[in-house]
This record gives structure tokens, sequence and C-alpha cells, in this order.
């Protein structure tokens, strides 16, 4: 995945910074909070929400199952169109189709509207070291672009950043990119709007390169949707003479008709809108009007070896609307940079382990960084079920078992680290399956209760930092039960 | 009708109170509860941390235990959600890994008659005055499982509304999570802090004495958060307010 997230630290340690930084907190809380509470409100305006979430639920879960006949029906549609299909197994590979085809253009510059697809790559830097500039015209991405950031919410990338310091970014950053902020720039949100409205016009109109992603693809028809609130986007799809669009596997639906219950769903449970600002829809290519040539580049890098596992496929249904960041209270506390990688919060801990495997530190982490609260999965308009995926990835780590990777069938070995608590479960099971046992259990913490500790040592540590533990009774209920039958022969 | 309490082992080691308020309530309605002395432990902690083959062997033996009562009532939340919902899981997954019907076989007989307390209360005996008297001011915390998963809805409120002398207020931020998470307090401890920590302060903005909750597990977070904290809040579990008389008052 994209470079400047590799060698991550696991969850806890990558949240610690968030969880220090209070104006950090105070930016989260307050976008999180405010677009919560508008979701809410605009989803509720809808008499049939429930049945929009079932059939979206349904349409993504049919196409998975048959994604393999719909991929092959959209690339004959795109190529009747006048588009050109590239698949890509992996990051590496898309990233070396985009840049050949930019070179055969003869351009050393792109415009791109916001792709989670080209960042879950890191097609700006493999571009960059083949020469290639790339520039990101939507609002937040650029704010990301010029801090020299990365980004930490999937629809607004730059939520951990406040109004003030998006002024300083454009005042210190603008001008190596190109056309600089205006004097005496404000912090005022008119102002900066204008402010990278003319940076980015400078963009659009001399690109003749324009890199996207799409929300959704129509299989029958060939059609590419990209869904957006600024038109930036809309204008990176129709200015440029060549437009390259990189797209996962898994955002093709069957037909026009499908469209119509994302295009109510996606908006409402994203930017709380009814509908969203710029809704557009291109098909291949058209005789004097918008690119020359289109090429369309599908992405697997790890999607169908998710689709291989019945419980964590569902995770591909997303349609990356960023509700569950919004009602996330781990998201809200630990910030989007904390789960490393382009996707945060709760989609982003399923989503990341099952695309990148749970090797890496970060990755066997993520499925942790859950309390399984089920807000996400209550939220999620395509009802994928979160707390289940995590709850599974979970026993990938713990317990191994089969799984598919790169194709092929391995079984997961239990990934290391967790041999204590491995042990500590299965005495804890023993106890459990000798009732006899947790009574003496039982009778010794009763009896060693003058004990009880502040601190405790070893992993306790992590509970006794900030909470105290709950004082053992002298007897435990079995007992009392026992000694009484229930109360009926109480004598204390 | 023979009704079991299944206790949890949670508040069966750390929360006897809880039990015996239990008990001492459901025999002021009319219900002889049995404790049937093999139960021990669900599951739901080996289950979330991603054991799920430990788990079978303690659903087997819950299922096992429990299988032959009317009904089970469980004063936890997350307890009741673990049988109903993801015992059919357990089931499914052996399932789908070809070892037949057998697992599911045994833990279906408890799932549809699983109840969690309130629910016991208010749909099958059928009783939203339980009679208890609790002269303090209380702000109810939904706990997750009892919100989202079995969907315990106004049942609590309903209860608790009816309690002679309590005075209930509203907790801002009522539906968000407590951060206790079973092993998540301790895999995620900062993060869990925080989230306690927010909903202490919440709880102390209503004025309230008492934070109120169906299950013991996310109380013991709180509470640990609020005693080391100095808070003037004390956690109490909703059996024990319904539990209380004048005779026989609670804390
Ligand atoms: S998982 Fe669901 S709620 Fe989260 S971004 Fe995807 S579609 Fe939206």
């Amino acid at each position: 995945m994209n470079e400047t997230f590799v060698g991550m630290p696991a969850f806890p340690e990558a949240a610690r910074e968030a969880l220090d930084d209070t104006t950090l907190r105070g930016n989260l809380r307050h976008a999180t909070h405010t677009i919560r509470a508008k979701r809410a409100a605009t989803v509720a305006e809808v008499s049939d929400w429930a049945e929009l979430r079932e059939a979206g639920s349904r349409i993504k879960e049919h196409t998975l199952r048959h994604l393999d006949r719909y991929l092959e029906q959209l690339e004959e549609s795109v190529t009747a169109a006048g588009g050109t299909v590239h698949w890509a197994a992996d990051a590496a590979e898309a990233n070396r189709i985009v840049t050949e085809l930019v070179r055969e253009t003869g351009e050393s510059e792109v415009v791109k509207v916001k792709s989670m697809a080209t960042q879950e790559i890191g097609l700006n830097e493999a571009l960059e070291a083949a020469g290639i500039r790339a520039y990101e015209t939507d609002l937040a991405e650029l704010i990301v672009q010029l801090g020299e950031d990365r980004p930490s919410h999937i629809l607004v990338p730059a939520i951990h950043r406040n109004r003030a310091e998006i002024r300083d970014i454009f005042r210190t950053a603008m001008a190596g990119w190109g056309r600089p902020a205006p004097e005496g720039l404000s912090d005022r949100p008119a102002e900066l709007a204008e402010a990278a409205r003319l940076h980015l016009r400078e963009k659009f109109l001399r690109a003749k390169v324009g890199v996207s992603g799409a929300n959704f693809m129509v299989a029958e028809t060939g059609t590419m949707v990209v869904v957006e609130s600024e038109g930036n986007g809309r204008m990176c799809l129709t200015l440029p003479e060549t437009l390259i669009s990189v797209v996962g596997i898994e955002k093709v639906v069957p037909t026009w008709r499908d469209l119509e219950v994302f295009l109510q769903t996606l908006p409402r449970s994203s930017t709380a809108e009814r509908m969203n600002p710029y809704t557009s829809m291109w098909t291949g290519t058209t005789d004097g009007d918008g690119p020359r040539a289109f090429h369309l580049v599908l992405l697997d890098n790890g999607r169908t070896d998710t689709l291989a596992d019945e419980v964590g496929r569902q995770a591909l249904r997303c349609i990356r609307c960023s509700a569950c960041l919004n009602v996330c209270p781990v998201y809200e506390r630990a910030g989007g940079h904390a789960y490393g990688s382009v996707y945060p919060g709760p989609i982003g801990a399923i989503l990341s382990p099952q695309l990148r495997g749970t090797a890496s530190e970060i990755d066997v982490s993520l499925p942790y960084a859950s309390s399984l609260c089920g807000a996400c999965y209550e939220v999620c308009p395509v009802a994928i079920d979160i707390p289940e995926v995590l709850v599974r990835l979970r026993e990938r780590v713990v317990e191994g078992g089969p799984a598919v990777r790169e194709g092929n069938r391995v079984v997961l070995r239990p990934a290391r680290g967790h041999a204590a608590e491995r042990a500590a479960m299965r005495a804890a099971r023993w106890t459990f399956t000798h009732p006899g046992a947790l009574r003496t259990g039982q009778r010794l913490a009763s009896r060693a209760r003058r004990l009880r500790p502040r601190t405790l040592p070893g992993p306790g540590a992590a509970w006794t930092a900030t909470r105290d533990l709950p004082e053992v009774p002298a007897e435990p209920f079995r007992d009392w039960w026992e000694r009484t039958r229930g109360g009926k022969e109480e004598t204390t | 009708m023979r009704v079991a309490l299944f206790l949890t082992c949670v508040n069966d080691t750390l929360y006897p109170d809880t039990g015996r308020a239990v008990v001492r309530l459901l025999g002021r309605l009319g219900v002889d509860v049995d404790f049937p002395l093999a139960q021990t432990c669900c599951g739901q902690a080996h289950y979330n941390t991603g054991y799920r083959h430990e788990t079978e062997p303690l659903a087997r033996h819950h299922a096992e235990v429990f299988g032959e009562y009317d009904a089970i009532v469980t004063p936890s939340g997350s307890c009741a959600a673990m049988v109903r919902e993801l015992y059919p899981r357990l089931g499914e997954r052996a399932r789908a890994e070809g070892r037949g019907e057998e697992l599911a076989g045994v833990l279906a007989p408890v799932v549809p008659k699983t109840y969690e307390l309130t629910e016991f209360l208010v749909d099958v005996l059928g009783v939203t005055d339980v009679g208890a008297v609790y002269p303090h001011k209380v702000t109810y915390h939904p706990t997750c499982h009892g919100l989202r998963s079995l969907g315990l809805g106004d049942r609590p409120r309903r209860l608790l509304e009816a309690v002679r002398g309590l005075e209930l207020v509203e907790l801002p931020g009522a539906d968000e999570c407590c951060g206790f998470g079973g092993t998540f307090a301790v895999k995620n401890a900062g993060v869990s802090a925080a989230m306690g920590a927010d909903k202490m302060r919440n709880a102390e903005s209503t004025g309230a004495e008492v934070l109120c909750a169906a299950d013991n597990s996310c109380l013991m977070h709180l509470g640990g958060t609020m005693s080391r904290a100095g808070s003037v809040v004390r956690p109490v579990h909703i059996a024990e307010i319904l539990a209380s008389t004048e005779e026989e008052p609670a804390r």
C-alpha cells in the first residue's frame, strides 16, 4: 500500500499521539459530532431507509458472488464505448501501467481527482519517481498534499486540520506547487476556498492528462460514476485529453438501475446531503467532447483474496461513505492516522488487514482497534457487520487457519506475540468447563481480597493505570446460593 | 415455568449482590428461579478475542446446563447477546467448516429462551412497575449490547421511571460506548480510558448520584474510572435498584 504508511507502529501506540493532542481531539470531536447529527437527521427523512440499506447490501453481495462475470461484461462495454481496459494484480503493476500511459502522452504532469485507490497503491510517489508530478485537486486532498501530510478520513482527508492550520499551509506551501496564496490570506472559509480555486484553475487549464478514481462502474453500459461536492472532479474528468481511471474491482454494479439505490444512500450517509452536488458519469469516449483517450485500470491488490473469506468478504460491499468513521468512538479519539492506511476507522480496521494480510505490526493490531460497540454496523448503508469481521480477523490472528494469499490457498499460522494470551484463554476455558475448578479459583480470590492492589504487573497494568480494580466480595454468589439455598435459609 | 438464573461468571465472582438482587426481585414477582450450579461462562470473552475454537466447549457446556429450562434470565446484556446472536453463528461456522449440524443442534435450544433481565420483566412477566423504592437521582447508561444487539429500547427506562422516589435524569451521549469492550480495555487502554473518562464526565454533568446500567462489566470499567478520579457518582446495577424496597433498601 501507500509507502508513507509502511513501518507503522501498532495501533495502540499510533493512537497515543492523537490522544495526547488536545487540539486534534477537539477538531475531530467537533467534526464527527456535527456530521453525525446531520446524517441522522437526513436519514430520518427517508421512510424506506431500511429497505434501501437492504437493497444496497443485496446488490453488492450479488455482484461480489458473480464478480468475474460482471467484470468481463464491464470490459466489453468499456471497450465497445471506445475505452481501453487494463488489469492490475497489485500496486506495482497498476503503478507501472499508469506511468507508461502518462509517458506515452509525453506529459510530465497530471491532475487528479480524489481517488482512494491511487493512494492505496502509492501512485503519486511512483509517478514522482518517474519524473511526473501529480496535482491533487480535491480541496481536502490539496491541503494534505501541500501540508506534506497523510489523509486521515475517507471523505474529509484533512479533517484533523482546523482553519488556521489550513491558512498557514496555503501561505507557506502553495507557491512551491504553482500559483502562490494571495497576499494577506485570512482563515475565513470563503477566502481559503477562493485561494484554492485560483491555485487549481491554473492546473485544470494546463493539464493534458487526468487521473481519477470512481465510485461505481456500471457493467451493462461501461459507465463510470464519480460523486463529489466541489466540481473540481468534473474539471479533471472533462478538460484533459487523456483520462486514466484507477478503480478497485469491487466497485462494479450490474446495471444502471442499481445506481438509483446508491445515489440515495451514499450522499445521505457521507455528507448528510439529500443529493450530492456533482454526479459525473462518463462512458468511453465521445467525439468532440471530453477526453479523446480513456483508460480504465482495474485494480485487484488483495481484493480477490478478500473475496475468498466468507465472513470477511462483506468488507468489499463498502461504498466509502465514511459514516462508520463519524460514529466510531475509537476513531474519534485515536484519529485517522493511527490506522496506518488510506482507509481509517472501522472500515479500515477490517479492510487493511484483509488487503494487506496480517503480517505487519499495524495490520495485526487493527482487528483489536474496536470495542465492538456496533455503532458502525448500525450506521452502515450497505449493512456491513464490521464487528463480526473484526472478530473473524482476530480469530485469524490468534488461531491462524485457512486463507487465500495472492490467489493461493495457504494455512496461516497464529501471529506471534499472543502466546501468553492464548495460554490464558486455554486455562480459562479449562476452568470454565470444570465448575469445581472455577469455585476453587473464586474462593482463592475471596481469601486474597484484602490484597486488592492499586497497580497490577504485566498486562494488568494497562487496567490499573487509570482505573481501580473492583473489590472482590467475601463470598461468590454460588457459595451464597448453596449456603442459603437461594436465600430461603438466609442466616446472615 | 422453570426459570433459570444465568448469572454470568463476572457477576458470580465479583458482583454477587446483583445475583441476590435478581433472586429477590423475581421472588417478589412470584418467579422462583433456579441457579444451576454447573454453570460457568458463556464464552463471550473468548469469542470476542478471536478464540472461536476455545469458545465452542464453553458454549456447549452452557447449552447443556441450561437446555432443559423454559426460560433463562441474565442480568447482563452482553452475555444475553452472546447467546442470542453469536451461538447461532458458532453453529453456522461449524457447518460451513464441514462439521455438520451437531454443534448448531446442541446450541439452538437455549437461544430463543434466553432473556436479559429487563426484557424478561417487561416482555415475559408483563410488568413495568416492580414495586421498587429507591430515593436517589439516577442516570441510565444503555450499554452497547443491550442497545444495539438486543434492542432493549425503552424497557429499562420504563422500569426505572416506575420506581418510587427515583429521579431519572438524561445522560448526554447516552448511546456512546463507555470504552470497556472486554479485552479492548487492556489492549487499547489509552483509547478505552479516554472513552471512560468522557462517559464519567457526562454522568457527572447530570448531577446524578448514581450511574445505572444493565451490565456489570461496563460498570466495573466506569466504576474503576470514577473511583480512581474521586468522582461523586457511583455505579449501581439496575437489578439492585429494581430489587430495592423500603424494608430492604439498596445502597
Ligand atoms: S463500511 Fe459502511 S459505513 Fe463505513 S464507509 Fe463503508 S459503506 Fe460507509
